[in-house]
């Protein structure tokens, strides 16, 4: 443990919170560009606004595409896409994955053994190549195929870390103290189990929004996202990869931004991640 | 052998899951048979030539037993065999998720090791720093860039396609393998580099270290004698999900460097919704994923003596 003196002193703990307030100023940044795309951007996404693959110039920022389409204008819709799978999913995985982690903390050494099992296999898989078998099973692409398949591959994480914060905190002695007291367990799991372990959970869920980002654009990319007229990053790189030759800067730009954002949820991970665990602070 | 069980119990779970998966999410596989307007006495015969109109437990049965012996099926499209297929496929796959594998390790543990011994220093930071953003960058979009840089503005390699003759001419295989392994090296390299600073971080405040160095072995003495082969032990237990995520990021980049690998004919076969196709390169993934877990963990067990006496650690 670390006394009083030594936290105080310790010089990697205003780094731990300019790392946060930076990853905060980043997804910030992208969820208000993400919300303003609802009512203003410069261009309609899909109009042909200019020329076919024009440099970038004071009307079009960043130029435009094969089709003529303003390049800013889809990055900035991009974000929104990227924002809603990224929040989309790991609230759905947060929900599957807490649920079942809870019941396997809480269930008899038989089931919970061979729910840790399976999902120390599930976890053996790539959240991509499950959200790949999850989208080559549903009928129709939609951005809501993406949402929920990567929702559900990222679920078997989130099911194992709940397990084992659960078994952790279950050993406590309020715990026991509680359970003396009647408490059911209903009320045990929303009186001192969730509220103790969610702060790890909150760090895991930030850091999964950047994994959701990424995988999304990998999706897109492979053409099995979110179908036209969604703007999503990935497919605007696809499309770009085939005039990268002459204009290099389609294929660049919504890689910065995607890359800008998922740093900003890793560094923002970090920083919750100080604030949750004091104790690890000096480890980075 | 106990291991050899947890193996095999494994495939036979994951076998499940896929096999549920694929049968319990919406969308009759027999579907992928017809075109559209099928009458119902199409449907019922492309639903038997299929399976899918026998119980979900017999259907599981025969699954597993066609597993068992290999038999991978046919494909709905061409009727080639899955297995022939995937064969082929791996020769392109494995070299590559291989070459990749090396390359980010050539990358990471030296890379690693200086900025966890040096963490003051300013190219400590810059490690850490690029290592930051590569954790934040898509595998396909690393790919883009280096073809950017090296194909079109260095014009130094191609940034697609493979040579039709395929390893007959090993050295125009290699030249187009070189882009793709380097993509992968860097991604995984970024993560894996992280594992292995943080591994030398341990090592450097350990009793042991300091007990060497206060019986007057050198630092580097003290180093390469005690701290590479403790420091090694973390690192390898992870070193099975690198290499299998090496395999799978394989996925992703043959798409960006048109390769014709195991990746391109899983995405082919989701979009023809070839459901052999699909099943068989999960399950040949799978099984691949799960074999270079059981090979990290064996290996771990050989360097570490401490592991071999104790079966409690594997529980």
């Amino acid at each position: 443990m670390t006394d009083a003196t030594d936290v105080a002193h310790n010089p990697e703990r205003p780094k731990g919170s300019w790392v946060f307030r930076c990853g905060l100023l980043l997804v910030g940044a992208h969820l208000f560009i993400a919300v303003l795309t609802l009512f203003w951007t410069p261009y309609d996404p899909l109009d042909l606004v200019g020329l076919r693959l024009e440099k970038p110039s004071l009307a079009h920022w960043l130029g435009t595409d094969r089709l003529g389409r303003d390049t800013l204008t889809q990055i900035m819709v991009g974000s929104r896409i990227a924002m809603i799978v990224g929040i989309g999913s790991v609230a759905l995985g947060a929900f599957i994955g807490v649920t079942i982690g809870l019941l396997a903390g809480f269930a008899t050494r038989v089931w919970d053994d061979v729910l840790a099992a399976v999902l120390d296999i599930l976890i053996a898989f790539p959240v991509l190549l499950l959200a790949m078998l999850v989208v080559a099973a549903s009928p129709q692409p939609s951005l809501w195929t993406a949402v929920l398949a990567l929702g559900i591959a990222m679920s078997a994480i989130v099911a194992r870390l709940t397990r084992i914060l659960v078994k952790r905190v279950l050993q406590n002695d309020y715990i026991t103290a509680s359970r003396c007291a009647g408490t059911g367990w209903v009320r045990l799991v929303w009186l001192h189990v969730l509220p103790n372990i969610w702060p790890f959970l909150a760090v895991n869920f930030a850091l999964q929004f950047g994994m959701a980002i990424i995988a999304e654009a990998s999706l897109s990319y492979l053409g099995l996202g979110a179908p036209l007229p969604n703007t999503s990053w990935g497919r605007l790189l696809q499309e770009a990869q085939g005039t990268v030759y002459t204009s290099p800067l389609g294929a660049i730009a919504p890689g910065v931004a995607l890359v800008l954002l998922v740093i900003g949820a890793n560094m923002f991970a970090d920083g919750l991640r100080d604030i949750a665990d004091p104790t690890r602070r000096n480890e980075r | 052998m106990r291991r050899t069980a947890i193996l095999i119990m494994s495939l036979l779970v994951a076998s499940l899951v896929l096999f549920l998966l694929l049968r319990l999410l919406p969308g009759d596989p027999a579907a992928a048979l017809l075109s559209v307007g099928a009458d119902q006495a199409q449907i019922e015969a492309a639903r038997a030539q299929v399976g899918s109109d026998l119980p979900i437990a017999k259907q599981f049965a025969s699954f597993l037993a066609d597993m068992f012996r290999l038999d991978l099926g046919t494909s709905f499209v061409n009727n080639a065999s899955v297995l022939d297929e995937i064969g082929a496929r791996l020769t392109v796959t494995i070299p590559l998720a291989l070459i990749g594998f090396m390359l980010s390790m050539m990358i990471a543990v030296p890379l690693g090791i200086i900025s966890g011994v040096n963490t003051d220093r300013w190219y400590a930071q810059v490690i850490s720093v690029i290592s930051q953003v590569g954790l934040a960058v898509p595998a396909f979009w690393m790919g883009i860039l280096l073809v950017l840089v090296f194909s079109i503005k260095l014009g130094w390699l191609p940034s697609g396609g493979y040579p039709a003759s395929g390893w007959d001419k090993p050295g125009s295989v290699l030249t187009s393998l070189v882009l793709p392994a380097i993509t992968i090296a860097l991604i995984i390299a970024a993560s894996q580099l992280r594992y292995v600073r943080s591994a030398t971080l341990d090592v450097l405040g350990s009793d042991y270290m300091r007990t060497a160095r206060a019986m007057g072995a050198s630092f580097p003495e003290a180093f390469m004698r005690h701290g590479l082969p403790n420091g090694s032990i973390p690192v390898i237990s992870i070193l099975g999900i690198e290499l299998s995520t090496a395999f799978l990021g394989a996925v992703v980049i043959e798409r960006v460097f048109t390769l014709p690998g195991l990746g391109s004919m899983l995405l082919t076969a989701i979009e023809q919704r070839d459901y052999p196709n699909i099943q068989g390169v999960l399950m040949i993934s799978t099984l691949l994923v799960l074999i270079v877990g059981f090979l990290a963990d064996v290996l771990q067990r050989i360097i570490d003596p401490r592991l071999r006496q104790s079966k409690g650690l594997m529980q």
